[in-house]
């Protein structure tokens, strides 16, 4: 018996895709007669309800109160341990994000118990703990940890490794949850988005990246139209981040973020060893660089030894006539 | 007002990983051991909050054997104050919160309005001991910060979230962990480097400081390179060419677009 919970995270009202990706992983790891629990916090959090049945939660708990609907590390940290205790869960889970990452170490030293951080393969050890596979030294190496027996056991999920499962037919039962009060002493008070909304390299399907190859800041917009006519979002290499040619959000790499889309394209990158670790586990990788002899061409699945500024154009107007 | 600054000692971030004889660690014999590069933007923050004459001090403050020493005395280089290492080799290998603990014994000995630190320490990654040192010390904490004003009972702190920022205001004493900054961490000067051998570096046995850890709660059973990836097709032809063939083979034969 016992339950996994899964924090639910919602941006502005919706539900992340990474949060469904995490309830249908729980409910592979269920065993029988364990129950996948939800919690979603915030104005109509049982909104959630449809969504998180459909991706395999057999209840929701929600907090539906305005004071969630924007990140506040205590609040939520008190309203997940709330959760955890309701339902008896024996293992956590949600979403490697920042929020999800944030949050769970608060409330792992809260419940002095065991965290696995942005896993990419998860199982249950014979005691009902976790055992899981993650990326360490930025994705240089993947260690296999196991959280014995502390309970319950903890774990982040990198997004977009574990596949949302959809069963329409399953609702999730909403339960009110009670968190005792407290007033937080840090609150988000505003969320600045940018006026162009850009996806982020650590949440998408697809990266296209650029480097130094690029020549100049200006040219990225050769990477950012191929990206946006694919859906995907745009990275970048350490050295024209530290150059300034752009924000360090979009870093791919040590210092910077680890990815592992399902297609990454790597335009103007010759493969420094830092680069290589942040993005060497996607799917499908594409490397379009002069110099035939770049390290990138020795992971990529496909490689195109030719001039940036004469493929990305081509390459781009073919993708939109897919 | 007092900053106190969590450095980690960790790899630099060039260095080739090996597998060691036990399986389960990197062998980083001979590895060069830097400040954690986040913790170093953490420090640097702090030192220019000191000469804005907003605080009073900064020291730093390390948890490990006594190998964190020179990085520590890298940090006084820089421009810190005074150091203290709360010592214990086994915290190296130990779990983020056995880490966590041992660092909020020596805050709670130390005292400090602000306590900083790297989003994570690079090599592990786990970006766990920010937010746990807000739990343990009963304090607010936020994550992820590339920029932060700080009055003497308040701050703000911006937060980079994915694709966004998160505008946190919150009351002091408080955690900060930082993302990279709006600032390059200066480097260690001559005088600096000199400076630093004659400013206190305090060692603390960790045993004196807090009850013994428990049960280790993560139990690391191996470490793995990665597999190794094939190297795949260089595609013939001119740009024309060369790119209308790679959006067919994304399409029909990897089927990811």
């Amino acid at each position: 018996m016992g339950a996994i919970l899964v924090l639910l995270e919602r941006r502005e009202g919706s539900l992340k895709s990474a949060s469904l990706q995490a309830v249908s992983a729980a409910r592979r790891l269920a065993g029988s007669g364990e129950a996948v629990e939800a919690l979603a916090l915030g104005t109509s959090a049982a909104a959630c309800a449809a969504a998180a049945g459909a991706a395999g939660a057999d209840r929701l708990h929600v907090v539906e109160d305005s004071a969630y609907d924007l990140y506040a590390a205590e609040s939520y940290a008190s309203a997940l341990a709330a959760a955890a205790a309701a339902c008896g869960a024996t293992v956590i889970l949600m979403a490697g994000t920042a929020l999800g990452r944030d949050v769970a170490a608060r409330v792992a030293a809260r419940l002095r118990t065991g965290l696995l951080t942005d896993v990419v393969e998860l199982e249950r050890t014979a005691g009902g703990g976790l055992r899981g596979k993650r990326p360490v030294y930025s994705g240089k190496a993947f260690a296999w940890a196991q959280v014995p027996d502390a309970r319950p056991a903890m774990a982040t999920l990198r997004p977009n490794v574990f596949a949302a499962t959809n069963d329409p037919g399953r609702v999730a039962e909403v339960v009110p949850l009670a968190v005792p009060s407290g007033t937080p002493r840090a609150v988000t008070v505003r969320l600045e988005t940018a006026a162009q909304q850009e996806l982020d390299v650590a949440e998408a399907p697809i990266v296209v990246s650029g480097g130094r190859g690029l020549k100049a800041p200006e040219n990225f917009s050769l990477v950012r139209d191929l990206a946006h006519a694919l859906g995907g979002a745009v990275g970048a290499s350490r050295a024209v981040v530290d150059a300034g040619w752009i924000d360090h959000a979009h870093q791919v790499g040590q210092t910077g973020k680890v990815v592992s889309p399902s297609l990454y394209v790597a335009c103007g990158i010759s493969g420094a060893i830092q680069h290589l670790a942040g993005m060497s586990s996607s799917k499908v990788i594409v490397a379009i660089n002069k110099d035939a002899e770049a390290p990138i061409f020795k992971i990529a699945t496909y490689g195109i030894v030719g001039d940036v500024f004469e493929v990305l154009p081509k390459l781009t107007e073919e993708i939109k006539k897919l | 007002m007092k900053i106190l600054v969590c450095i980690k000692s960790v790899p630099d971030t060039e260095t080739k990983i090996k597998i060691a004889a036990d399986g389960k660690s990197a062998d980083l014999t001979g590895a060069k051991m830097i400040i954690s590069p986040y913790d170093e933007y953490a420090l640097e923050e702090a030192l220019l909050l000191k000469e804005a004459g907003r605080a009073a001090e900064v020291a730093v403050l390390g948890a490990g054997g006594d190998d964190v020493q020179p990085t520590l005395r890298h940090a006084l280089a820089m421009g810190a104050d005074r150091a203290t290492l709360v010592q214990d080799a086994g915290l190296d290998a130990a779990d983020p919160l056995a880490r966590a603990e041992a660092l909020a014994a020596g805050i709670r000995a130390e005292g400090a309005d602000l306590v900083f630190a790297g989003k994570l320490g690079v090599g592990g990654d786990e970006g766990q001991v920010g937010p746990m040192l807000g739990e343990l010390l009963d304090r607010p904490h936020v994550g992820n910060v590339f920029k932060m004003t700080v009055d003497s009972e308040r701050f703000t702190a911006w937060r980079a979230i994915e694709g966004a920022t998160e505008v946190v205001e919150g009351r002091l004493p408080a955690v900060i962990a930082w993302d990279k900054g709006e600032h390059e961490p200066r480097y260690a000067s001559l005088k600096g480097i000199m400076a630093a051998k004659k400013k206190p570096l305090d060692v603390k046995p960790a045993a004196g400081l807090s009850s013994a850890p428990g049960a280790p709660r993560i139990v690391r059973e191996s470490l793995e390179l990665p597999p190794p990836r094939q190297a795949g097709r260089i595609l013939k032809g001119d740009a024309a060419e060369t790119a209308r063939e790679l959006a067919r083979l994304l399409r029909e034969e990897a089927k990811v677009v």
